[in-house]
Protein backbone atom coordinates (compact mmCIF):
# COMPACT_ATOMS: atom_id res chain seq x y z
CA UNK A 1 0.00 0.00 0.00
CA UNK A 2 1.23 3.35 -0.87
CA UNK A 3 2.35 5.74 2.10
CA UNK A 4 0.12 8.50 3.15
CA UNK A 5 2.62 11.72 2.18
CA UNK A 6 -0.15 14.49 1.65
CA UNK A 7 -2.21 16.25 3.87
CA UNK A 8 -5.48 15.96 1.93
CA UNK A 9 -4.78 11.91 1.68
CA UNK A 10 -4.49 11.64 5.75
CA UNK A 11 -7.35 14.30 6.11
CA UNK A 12 -9.21 12.08 4.20
CA UNK A 13 -8.94 9.24 6.61
CA UNK A 14 -10.64 11.50 9.46
CA UNK A 15 -14.61 11.68 9.13
CA UNK A 16 -14.74 14.16 12.09
CA UNK A 17 -12.48 16.70 10.35
CA UNK A 18 -15.11 17.94 8.30
CA UNK A 19 -17.75 18.90 10.99
CA UNK A 20 -18.89 22.47 12.28
CA UNK A 21 -18.76 23.36 15.91
CA UNK A 22 -20.56 26.30 17.01
CA UNK A 23 -21.50 27.08 13.06
CA UNK A 24 -17.96 27.27 12.03
CA UNK A 25 -15.27 24.47 10.67
CA UNK A 26 -13.88 22.52 13.22
CA UNK A 27 -10.37 22.95 14.09
CA UNK A 28 -9.14 20.20 16.34
CA UNK A 29 -5.92 21.43 18.39
CA UNK A 30 -6.82 19.47 21.13
CA UNK A 31 -5.00 16.04 20.35
CA UNK A 32 -3.08 16.12 23.54
CA UNK A 33 -6.08 14.89 25.56
CA UNK A 34 -7.68 12.66 22.36
CA UNK A 35 -7.11 12.12 18.94
CA UNK A 36 -9.70 11.74 16.07
CA UNK A 37 -9.98 8.74 14.59
CA UNK A 38 -9.10 7.08 11.01
CA UNK A 39 -11.63 4.92 8.66
CA UNK A 40 -9.88 2.05 9.28
CA UNK A 41 -10.73 2.24 13.51
CA UNK A 42 -14.22 3.45 12.35
CA UNK A 43 -14.90 0.61 10.17
CA UNK A 44 -13.26 -1.96 12.62
CA UNK A 45 -14.91 -1.02 15.70
CA UNK A 46 -18.40 -1.12 13.56
CA UNK A 47 -18.09 -4.29 11.83
CA UNK A 48 -16.96 -6.06 15.17
CA UNK A 49 -20.00 -4.45 16.95
CA UNK A 50 -22.21 -4.92 14.44
CA UNK A 51 -21.25 -8.86 14.07
CA UNK A 52 -17.67 -9.92 14.82
CA UNK A 53 -18.46 -10.37 17.93
CA UNK A 54 -17.75 -13.50 20.41
CA UNK A 55 -15.95 -13.40 23.66
CA UNK A 56 -11.78 -14.36 23.21
CA UNK A 57 -10.17 -17.12 24.28
CA UNK A 58 -12.82 -19.01 25.92
CA UNK A 59 -15.45 -20.52 22.77
CA UNK A 60 -14.78 -22.83 20.13
CA UNK A 61 -17.44 -21.12 18.10
CA UNK A 62 -16.24 -19.07 15.00
CA UNK A 63 -17.10 -15.20 16.02
CA UNK A 64 -15.11 -16.38 19.35
CA UNK A 65 -12.28 -18.14 16.95
CA UNK A 66 -12.07 -14.40 15.27
CA UNK A 67 -12.06 -12.17 17.43
CA UNK A 68 -9.31 -14.21 19.52
CA UNK A 69 -7.46 -13.89 16.17
CA UNK A 70 -8.23 -9.98 15.96
CA UNK A 71 -7.32 -9.20 19.29
CA UNK A 72 -4.59 -11.38 19.41
CA UNK A 73 -3.39 -10.13 15.82
CA UNK A 74 -3.42 -6.45 17.40
CA UNK A 75 -1.45 -7.41 19.99
CA UNK A 76 1.55 -8.55 17.99
CA UNK A 77 0.49 -5.02 16.11
CA UNK A 78 1.35 -3.38 19.08
CA UNK A 79 4.58 -5.52 19.54
CA UNK A 80 5.96 -5.04 16.45
CA UNK A 81 5.10 -0.98 16.65
CA UNK A 82 7.11 -0.72 19.78
CA UNK A 83 9.63 -3.44 19.33
CA UNK A 84 9.15 -5.65 22.50
CA UNK A 85 10.86 -8.42 22.14
CA UNK A 86 7.68 -10.67 22.79
CA UNK A 87 4.23 -10.34 22.42
CA UNK A 88 3.84 -11.91 26.45
CA UNK A 89 5.67 -8.39 27.97
CA UNK A 90 2.82 -6.55 25.63
CA UNK A 91 -0.74 -5.97 28.22
CA UNK A 92 -3.83 -4.86 27.00
CA UNK A 93 -5.42 -2.01 29.59
CA UNK A 94 -8.04 0.40 29.67
CA UNK A 95 -5.56 3.01 28.84
CA UNK A 96 -2.37 4.87 30.69
CA UNK A 97 -3.80 5.15 33.92
CA UNK A 98 -4.86 1.90 34.48
CA UNK A 99 -1.18 0.57 33.19
CA UNK A 100 0.48 2.86 35.51
CA UNK A 101 -1.58 1.53 38.38
CA UNK A 102 -0.97 -2.03 37.24
CA UNK A 103 2.56 -1.55 37.78
CA UNK A 104 2.18 0.80 40.72
CA UNK A 105 0.15 -2.02 42.47
CA UNK A 106 2.27 -5.33 41.18
CA UNK A 107 5.34 -3.93 41.27
CA UNK A 108 5.13 -2.17 44.34
CA UNK A 109 3.70 -5.91 45.84
CA UNK A 110 6.59 -7.90 44.62
CA UNK A 111 9.70 -5.40 44.94
CA UNK A 112 8.95 -2.57 47.35
CA UNK A 113 9.54 -2.36 51.21
CA UNK A 114 9.32 -0.15 53.81
CA UNK A 115 11.90 2.52 53.99
CA UNK A 116 12.33 1.92 50.03
CA UNK A 117 11.62 4.73 47.48
CA UNK A 118 9.97 5.92 44.40
CA UNK A 119 10.76 8.80 42.07
CA UNK A 120 8.54 10.93 39.96
CA UNK A 121 9.16 14.26 38.45
CA UNK A 122 7.15 17.47 39.50
CA UNK A 123 5.81 17.70 36.35
CA UNK A 124 4.30 14.84 35.51
CA UNK A 125 0.57 14.00 34.81
CA UNK A 126 -1.73 13.66 37.94
CA UNK A 127 -2.10 9.67 36.38
CA UNK A 128 1.16 9.45 36.94
CA UNK A 129 1.37 10.89 40.55
CA UNK A 130 -1.49 9.58 42.51
CA UNK A 131 -1.24 6.12 41.67
CA UNK A 132 2.35 6.58 43.32
CA UNK A 133 1.30 8.20 46.11
CA UNK A 134 -1.18 5.55 46.77
CA UNK A 135 1.33 2.91 46.36
CA UNK A 136 4.00 4.47 48.91
CA UNK A 137 1.53 4.92 51.37
CA UNK A 138 0.66 1.68 51.40
CA UNK A 139 4.37 0.30 51.34
CA UNK A 140 5.40 2.76 53.61
CA UNK A 141 8.02 3.83 51.03
CA UNK A 142 9.27 7.31 49.94
CA UNK A 143 8.22 9.72 47.01
CA UNK A 144 11.07 11.66 46.13
CA UNK A 145 10.52 14.21 43.12
CA UNK A 146 12.63 15.00 40.10
CA UNK A 147 12.26 19.08 39.84
CA UNK A 148 12.06 20.66 36.73
CA UNK A 149 14.45 23.65 35.99
CA UNK A 150 12.31 27.09 34.50
CA UNK A 151 11.67 26.24 31.32
CA UNK A 152 10.36 22.64 32.02
CA UNK A 153 13.41 20.78 31.66
CA UNK A 154 14.40 17.87 34.11
CA UNK A 155 16.98 19.17 36.68
CA UNK A 156 19.45 16.32 35.54
CA UNK A 157 22.03 17.32 38.08
CA UNK A 158 19.30 16.64 41.18
CA UNK A 159 19.07 13.04 40.24
CA UNK A 160 22.03 11.85 41.68
CA UNK A 161 20.45 13.76 45.29
CA UNK A 162 17.41 11.47 44.94
CA UNK A 163 18.85 8.57 43.06
CA UNK A 164 20.69 6.06 45.59
CA UNK A 165 20.26 2.32 46.56
CA UNK A 166 16.78 2.71 48.22
CA UNK A 167 14.87 3.26 44.79
CA UNK A 168 13.16 -0.05 43.33
CA UNK A 169 11.64 2.63 40.63
CA UNK A 170 11.06 5.77 38.57
CA UNK A 171 8.18 6.11 36.70
CA UNK A 172 8.12 9.37 34.67
CA UNK A 173 7.19 11.06 31.47
CA UNK A 174 8.48 11.17 28.19
CA UNK A 175 7.05 13.81 27.03
CA UNK A 176 5.20 16.35 28.89
CA UNK A 177 1.79 16.73 28.25
CA UNK A 178 1.90 20.40 28.87
CA UNK A 179 4.94 21.68 28.09
CA UNK A 180 5.53 18.87 24.76
CA UNK A 181 9.37 18.71 26.10
CA UNK A 182 10.69 15.74 25.00
CA UNK A 183 12.60 14.39 27.90
CA UNK A 184 15.75 12.73 28.42
CA UNK A 185 14.77 9.41 28.70
CA UNK A 186 17.32 7.34 27.59
CA UNK A 187 19.79 9.06 29.45
CA UNK A 188 17.71 8.70 32.66
CA UNK A 189 17.47 4.65 32.38
CA UNK A 190 21.02 4.68 32.43
CA UNK A 191 21.64 6.14 35.15
CA UNK A 192 18.42 4.45 37.15
CA UNK A 193 19.55 0.81 35.77
CA UNK A 194 22.86 1.63 37.59
CA UNK A 195 21.65 2.40 40.68
CA UNK A 196 19.73 -0.71 40.26
CA UNK A 197 16.15 0.85 39.98
CA UNK A 198 13.60 0.02 37.07
CA UNK A 199 12.07 2.78 35.26
CA UNK A 200 8.38 3.30 33.72
CA UNK A 201 8.12 5.33 31.17
CA UNK A 202 4.63 7.18 30.84
CA UNK A 203 4.21 7.17 27.04
CA UNK A 204 0.89 8.89 26.50
CA UNK A 205 2.28 11.52 24.44
CA UNK A 206 5.30 9.61 23.65
CA UNK A 207 4.21 7.55 21.91
CA UNK A 208 2.21 9.61 19.48
CA UNK A 209 5.27 11.47 18.65
CA UNK A 210 8.71 9.42 18.78
CA UNK A 211 9.26 6.46 17.54
CA UNK A 212 9.24 4.01 20.62
CA UNK A 213 11.64 0.91 20.29
CA UNK A 214 11.74 -0.06 23.84
CA UNK A 215 14.60 -2.70 23.39
CA UNK A 216 16.78 0.32 22.50
CA UNK A 217 15.31 2.42 25.50
CA UNK A 218 16.01 -0.30 27.63
CA UNK A 219 13.22 0.90 29.61
CA UNK A 220 11.47 -1.72 32.14
CA UNK A 221 7.76 -0.42 31.41
CA UNK A 222 6.04 1.50 29.11
CA UNK A 223 2.80 2.57 28.99
CA UNK A 224 0.63 4.46 26.70
CA UNK A 225 -3.54 4.91 25.81
CA UNK A 226 -5.11 3.84 22.33
CA UNK A 227 -7.13 7.14 22.33
CA UNK A 228 -4.27 9.58 21.52
CA UNK A 229 -3.00 7.46 19.02
CA UNK A 230 -5.88 7.82 16.91
CA UNK A 231 -7.44 4.57 18.33
CA UNK A 232 -10.55 3.91 20.59
CA UNK A 233 -10.91 5.14 24.50
CA UNK A 234 -10.22 2.57 26.94
CA UNK A 235 -7.45 1.35 25.09
CA UNK A 236 -4.38 0.83 26.25
CA UNK A 237 -0.96 -1.21 26.64
CA UNK A 238 1.47 -1.75 28.92
CA UNK A 239 4.90 -3.20 27.64
CA UNK A 240 6.58 -4.65 30.27
CA UNK A 241 10.29 -6.65 30.16
CA UNK A 242 9.07 -10.05 30.67
CA UNK A 243 11.74 -11.08 33.32
CA UNK A 244 10.02 -8.22 35.89
CA UNK A 245 6.60 -8.94 34.53
CA UNK A 246 6.61 -12.81 35.85
CA UNK A 247 8.44 -12.20 39.64
CA UNK A 248 5.27 -9.68 40.08
CA UNK A 249 1.34 -11.63 41.08
CA UNK A 250 -1.36 -9.93 39.16
CA UNK A 251 -3.34 -6.95 40.06
CA UNK A 252 -7.15 -7.44 39.63
CA UNK A 253 -8.69 -11.43 39.93
CA UNK A 254 -11.27 -12.86 37.67
CA UNK A 255 -11.45 -14.97 34.54
CA UNK A 256 -9.31 -15.46 31.66
CA UNK A 257 -6.15 -14.68 34.12
CA UNK A 258 -5.94 -18.54 36.09
CA UNK A 259 -4.65 -21.20 35.24
CA UNK A 260 -5.98 -23.83 37.67
CA UNK A 261 -8.90 -22.65 40.20
CA UNK A 262 -9.76 -24.50 43.27
CA UNK A 263 -11.83 -22.72 45.78
CA UNK A 264 -8.86 -23.34 48.25
CA UNK A 265 -6.16 -21.56 45.72
CA UNK A 266 -5.91 -20.25 42.26
CA UNK A 267 -2.55 -21.22 40.11
CA UNK A 268 -2.23 -18.01 37.66
CA UNK A 269 -2.56 -18.26 33.22
CA UNK A 270 1.28 -16.94 31.97
CA UNK A 271 1.72 -13.77 30.75
CA UNK A 272 0.74 -11.66 29.41
CA UNK A 273 -3.34 -13.08 30.29
CA UNK A 274 -2.09 -12.86 34.35
CA UNK A 275 -2.60 -9.21 34.06
CA UNK A 276 -5.97 -8.98 31.88
CA UNK A 277 -8.42 -10.75 34.41
CA UNK A 278 -12.09 -10.43 32.88
CA UNK A 279 -13.45 -9.80 29.12
CA UNK A 280 -10.59 -7.67 28.20
CA UNK A 281 -11.65 -4.72 25.68
CA UNK A 282 -11.23 -7.13 22.62
CA UNK A 283 -13.35 -4.66 19.87
CA UNK A 284 -11.25 -1.58 21.36
CA UNK A 285 -8.01 -3.28 21.11
CA UNK A 286 -8.63 -4.62 17.63
CA UNK A 287 -9.25 -1.57 16.91
CA UNK A 288 -6.41 -0.58 18.41
CA UNK A 289 -4.09 -2.56 16.36
CA UNK A 290 -5.95 -0.66 12.87
CA UNK A 291 -4.78 2.61 14.74
CA UNK A 292 -1.06 0.80 14.69
CA UNK A 293 -1.47 0.14 11.37
CA UNK A 294 -2.87 4.19 10.26
CA UNK A 295 0.50 5.30 12.10
CA UNK A 296 2.46 2.57 10.18
CA UNK A 297 0.65 3.74 6.99
CA UNK A 298 2.11 7.28 7.79
CA UNK A 299 4.94 8.34 5.24
CA UNK A 300 7.21 9.19 8.36
CA UNK A 301 9.58 11.92 6.34
CA UNK A 302 6.10 13.57 5.50
CA UNK A 303 4.54 13.85 8.63
CA UNK A 304 7.80 14.91 10.37
CA UNK A 305 7.95 17.96 8.07
CA UNK A 306 4.67 18.38 8.13
CA UNK A 307 4.18 19.08 11.83
CA UNK A 308 7.73 20.39 12.12
CA UNK A 309 5.95 23.02 9.41
CA UNK A 310 2.94 23.36 11.60
CA UNK A 311 4.92 23.99 15.05
CA UNK A 312 7.14 27.04 13.56
CA UNK A 313 4.35 28.38 12.21
CA UNK A 314 2.65 28.49 15.37
CA UNK A 315 5.27 29.70 17.10
CA UNK A 316 6.29 32.34 15.13
CA UNK A 317 2.73 33.35 15.43
CA UNK A 318 2.24 33.25 19.00
CA UNK A 319 5.30 35.24 19.60
CA UNK A 320 3.77 37.89 17.92
CA UNK A 321 0.67 38.33 20.40
CA UNK A 322 1.61 40.80 22.86
CA UNK A 323 1.64 39.76 26.14
CA UNK A 324 1.92 36.00 25.92
CA UNK A 325 3.87 33.74 27.59
CA UNK A 326 4.94 30.27 26.27
CA UNK A 327 5.80 27.75 29.13
CA UNK A 328 8.38 25.07 28.18
CA UNK A 329 9.76 26.97 25.51
CA UNK A 330 12.89 24.62 24.73
CA UNK A 331 14.48 23.22 21.94
CA UNK A 332 13.39 19.85 20.70
CA UNK A 333 9.40 20.31 21.53
CA UNK A 334 6.49 17.81 19.95
CA UNK A 335 3.92 20.27 18.23
CA UNK A 336 2.25 21.38 21.00
CA UNK A 337 2.52 25.09 22.79
CA UNK A 338 0.72 25.82 26.60
CA UNK A 339 0.46 29.48 27.03
CA UNK A 340 -0.81 32.68 28.87
CA UNK A 341 -1.53 35.61 27.56
CA UNK A 342 -1.50 38.94 30.04
CA UNK A 343 -4.64 40.20 31.50
CA UNK A 344 -7.05 37.32 29.95
CA UNK A 345 -8.12 34.14 31.85
CA UNK A 346 -6.88 31.11 30.32
CA UNK A 347 -10.86 29.37 30.64
CA UNK A 348 -12.46 32.65 29.08
CA UNK A 349 -10.13 32.31 25.98
CA UNK A 350 -10.68 28.67 25.34
CA UNK A 351 -14.67 29.19 26.04
CA UNK A 352 -14.53 32.00 23.21
CA UNK A 353 -11.90 30.17 20.99
CA UNK A 354 -14.16 27.43 21.23
CA UNK A 355 -17.73 29.78 19.80
CA UNK A 356 -15.19 30.12 16.59
CA UNK A 357 -15.00 26.58 15.89
CA UNK A 358 -11.43 26.29 17.70
CA UNK A 359 -10.83 23.54 20.11
CA UNK A 360 -7.96 24.11 22.74
CA UNK A 361 -7.86 22.61 26.17
CA UNK A 362 -7.16 25.21 28.90
CA UNK A 363 -7.27 24.56 32.66
CA UNK A 364 -4.50 22.64 34.74
CA UNK A 365 -4.55 20.26 32.17
CA UNK A 366 -4.36 17.31 35.24
CA UNK A 367 -0.71 19.10 36.18
CA UNK A 368 -1.54 20.99 39.30
CA UNK A 369 2.08 20.64 40.80
CA UNK A 370 2.95 22.00 37.56
CA UNK A 371 0.80 25.06 37.38
CA UNK A 372 1.74 25.59 40.71
CA UNK A 373 5.61 25.28 40.00
CA UNK A 374 5.00 28.37 37.55
CA UNK A 375 2.62 29.96 39.74
CA UNK A 376 -0.47 29.66 37.41
CA UNK A 377 -3.76 28.32 37.64
CA UNK A 378 -4.05 27.20 34.55
CA UNK A 379 -2.93 27.95 30.92
CA UNK A 380 -4.08 27.39 27.14
CA UNK A 381 -2.59 24.41 25.30
CA UNK A 382 -2.37 24.31 21.29
CA UNK A 383 -1.74 20.57 20.62
CA UNK A 384 -1.30 19.43 17.06
CA UNK A 385 -1.76 16.12 14.93
CA UNK A 386 -0.47 14.95 11.89
CA UNK A 387 -4.11 15.69 10.26
CA UNK A 388 -3.59 19.64 11.01
CA UNK A 389 -3.19 22.02 8.39
CA UNK A 390 -1.61 25.38 8.10
CA UNK A 391 -4.73 27.03 7.62
CA UNK A 392 -5.84 25.95 10.34
CA UNK A 393 -3.00 27.98 12.66
CA UNK A 394 -3.90 30.43 10.53
CA UNK A 395 -7.70 30.45 12.06
CA UNK A 396 -5.99 30.00 15.21
CA UNK A 397 -4.51 33.15 15.33
CA UNK A 398 -7.15 35.15 14.10
CA UNK A 399 -9.32 33.50 16.16
CA UNK A 400 -7.28 34.57 19.36
CA UNK A 401 -6.82 37.83 18.29
CA UNK A 402 -9.91 38.38 18.57
CA UNK A 403 -10.97 36.68 21.63
CA UNK A 404 -8.15 38.71 23.45
CA UNK A 405 -9.54 42.03 22.01
CA UNK A 406 -12.87 40.75 23.49
CA UNK A 407 -11.42 39.96 26.84
CA UNK A 408 -9.20 42.61 26.81
CA UNK A 409 -10.82 45.82 26.47
CA UNK B 1 -40.27 40.30 41.49
CA UNK B 2 -40.14 36.70 42.40
CA UNK B 3 -37.41 34.08 41.24
CA UNK B 4 -39.30 33.05 38.35
CA UNK B 5 -39.69 36.84 36.81
CA UNK B 6 -36.12 37.84 37.16
CA UNK B 7 -35.18 34.32 35.15
CA UNK B 8 -37.94 35.34 32.17
CA UNK B 9 -36.12 39.06 32.48
CA UNK B 10 -32.53 37.07 31.76
CA UNK B 11 -34.29 35.10 29.25
CA UNK B 12 -35.67 38.25 27.26
CA UNK B 13 -32.60 40.08 27.43
CA UNK B 14 -30.64 37.11 26.20
CA UNK B 15 -33.33 36.69 23.43
CA UNK B 16 -31.80 39.69 20.98
CA UNK B 17 -28.67 38.03 20.75
CA UNK B 18 -28.33 35.59 17.58
CA UNK B 19 -25.28 35.11 17.53
CA UNK B 20 -23.08 33.15 20.34
CA UNK B 21 -20.24 35.45 20.34
CA UNK B 22 -22.74 38.91 21.06
CA UNK B 23 -24.27 36.47 23.88
CA UNK B 24 -20.67 35.84 25.32
CA UNK B 25 -19.51 39.47 24.73
CA UNK B 26 -22.75 40.92 26.76
CA UNK B 27 -21.39 37.93 29.93
CA UNK B 28 -18.22 39.85 29.43
CA UNK B 29 -19.81 42.89 29.76
CA UNK B 30 -22.03 41.71 32.84
CA UNK B 31 -18.74 40.37 34.53
CA UNK B 32 -17.00 43.45 34.01
CA UNK B 33 -19.53 45.89 35.58
CA UNK B 34 -19.90 43.82 38.74
CA UNK B 35 -17.23 43.95 41.12
CA UNK B 36 -19.57 41.72 43.35
CA UNK B 37 -17.57 40.60 45.92
CA UNK B 38 -15.32 42.35 48.48
CA UNK B 39 -11.65 41.01 48.58
CA UNK B 40 -12.39 40.13 52.25
CA UNK B 41 -14.50 37.83 50.94
CA UNK B 42 -11.96 35.70 48.48
CA UNK B 43 -11.45 33.78 51.75
CA UNK B 44 -10.65 30.21 51.49
CA UNK B 45 -13.51 29.11 53.07
CA UNK B 46 -15.71 30.80 49.97
CA UNK B 47 -13.56 29.46 47.28
CA UNK B 48 -14.90 27.09 44.87
CA UNK B 49 -12.47 25.13 43.29
CA UNK B 50 -12.42 24.05 39.28
CA UNK B 51 -10.02 23.40 37.16
CA UNK B 52 -11.00 25.68 34.78
CA UNK B 53 -11.42 28.77 36.57
CA UNK B 54 -11.95 29.51 40.63
CA UNK B 55 -15.31 30.97 42.12
CA UNK B 56 -15.92 32.49 45.46
CA UNK B 57 -19.21 32.60 46.91
CA UNK B 58 -20.06 34.41 50.45
CA UNK B 59 -23.96 34.78 51.86
CA UNK B 60 -25.40 36.73 54.64
CA UNK B 61 -28.28 36.25 55.72
CA UNK B 62 -30.50 39.36 57.10
CA UNK B 63 -33.82 39.70 58.34
CA UNK B 64 -34.98 36.27 56.75
CA UNK B 65 -33.45 36.94 53.51
CA UNK B 66 -30.17 35.50 52.00
CA UNK B 67 -27.64 37.81 50.32
CA UNK B 68 -25.22 36.48 47.89
CA UNK B 69 -21.96 38.27 46.62
CA UNK B 70 -19.63 36.28 44.23
CA UNK B 71 -16.48 36.36 42.29
CA UNK B 72 -14.84 34.77 39.27
CA UNK B 73 -10.80 35.09 38.26
CA UNK B 74 -12.44 34.18 34.46
CA UNK B 75 -14.20 37.26 33.50
CA UNK B 76 -16.96 35.22 31.47
CA UNK B 77 -17.84 32.82 33.97
CA UNK B 78 -18.01 36.31 36.00
CA UNK B 79 -20.60 36.91 34.45
CA UNK B 80 -22.67 33.90 34.10
CA UNK B 81 -22.12 34.08 38.39
CA UNK B 82 -23.14 37.39 37.90
CA UNK B 83 -26.81 35.96 36.31
CA UNK B 84 -26.90 33.73 39.50
CA UNK B 85 -26.24 36.41 41.96
CA UNK B 86 -29.25 38.46 40.39
CA UNK B 87 -31.64 35.29 40.24
CA UNK B 88 -30.78 34.23 44.08
CA UNK B 89 -29.71 37.09 45.68
CA UNK B 90 -32.24 38.58 48.43
CA UNK B 91 -34.61 35.57 48.64
CA UNK B 92 -35.83 33.40 51.28
CA UNK B 93 -34.15 29.72 51.65
CA UNK B 94 -37.52 28.19 50.58
CA UNK B 95 -37.72 30.57 47.52
CA UNK B 96 -33.90 29.33 46.60
CA UNK B 97 -34.74 25.99 47.72
CA UNK B 98 -37.61 25.92 45.46
CA UNK B 99 -36.10 27.49 42.30
CA UNK B 100 -35.26 25.41 39.43
CA UNK B 101 -32.98 26.96 36.63
CA UNK B 102 -34.70 26.46 33.63
CA UNK B 103 -33.20 30.28 32.50
CA UNK B 104 -29.83 28.36 32.18
CA UNK B 105 -31.18 26.09 29.72
CA UNK B 106 -33.05 28.74 27.82
CA UNK B 107 -30.41 31.07 27.51
CA UNK B 108 -28.17 28.62 26.02
CA UNK B 109 -25.58 28.65 28.57
CA UNK B 110 -26.35 24.62 29.70
CA UNK B 111 -22.73 23.80 28.67
CA UNK B 112 -21.73 25.37 31.04
CA UNK B 113 -23.43 23.61 33.71
CA UNK B 114 -22.40 19.76 33.16
CA UNK B 115 -21.33 18.61 36.52
CA UNK B 116 -17.76 17.49 35.02
CA UNK B 117 -17.60 20.91 33.14
CA UNK B 118 -15.10 21.90 35.83
CA UNK B 119 -15.46 25.76 36.11
CA UNK B 120 -17.18 25.92 39.48
CA UNK B 121 -20.80 26.45 38.43
CA UNK B 122 -21.75 23.68 39.27
CA UNK B 123 -20.63 23.61 42.44
CA UNK B 124 -21.68 26.73 42.82
CA UNK B 125 -25.21 26.32 42.48
CA UNK B 126 -24.95 23.57 44.83
CA UNK B 127 -23.38 25.55 47.49
CA UNK B 128 -26.32 28.59 47.34
CA UNK B 129 -28.84 25.51 47.53
CA UNK B 130 -26.81 24.42 50.35
CA UNK B 131 -26.79 28.20 51.83
CA UNK B 132 -30.47 28.30 51.73
CA UNK B 133 -31.11 24.57 53.26
CA UNK B 134 -28.43 25.47 56.23
CA UNK B 135 -30.24 29.05 56.77
CA UNK B 136 -33.85 27.18 56.69
CA UNK B 137 -33.12 24.66 59.14
CA UNK B 138 -31.05 27.65 61.37
CA UNK B 139 -34.50 29.63 61.49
Amino acid sequence: MALLNNIKAVRDQFPALGQKVNGKDLVYFDNGATAQKPLSVISRLNEMNSGVNGNIHRAVHDLSAKCTMLYEGARESVREFINAESTEEIVFTSGTTASVNLVANSFTAAFISKGDAVIICEADHHSNIVPWQMACQRAGAELRILPVDDSGCWKMGELDKILDGKVKIVSVAHISNVLGIINPVKELIERAHAAGAAVLIDGAQGIVHSQVDVQKLDCDFYAFSGHKLYGPTGTGILYGKRALMDKMGPWMGGGDMVETVTLQKTTYAPLPLKFEAGTPNFIGAAALGEAVGFVNSLDRQFAAEHEELLMSKLMNGLREIEGIKIYGDAAGKIPLASFNIEGVHHADLAMLLDKMGVAVRSGMMCCEPLMSRFGVTGMVRVSLAVYNTAEEIDVLLKSLSRAVGMLRQ
Amino acid sequence: MTIKETEQQIVEEFAVFTEWLDKYEYLIELGRSLPIIKDSGKEEKNLIKGCQSRVWLAADYTDGKIYFTADSDAIITKGIVSLLVRVFSGRTPQEIIDADLSFIKEIGLEENLSPTRANGLLSMIRQIKFYAVAFAANK
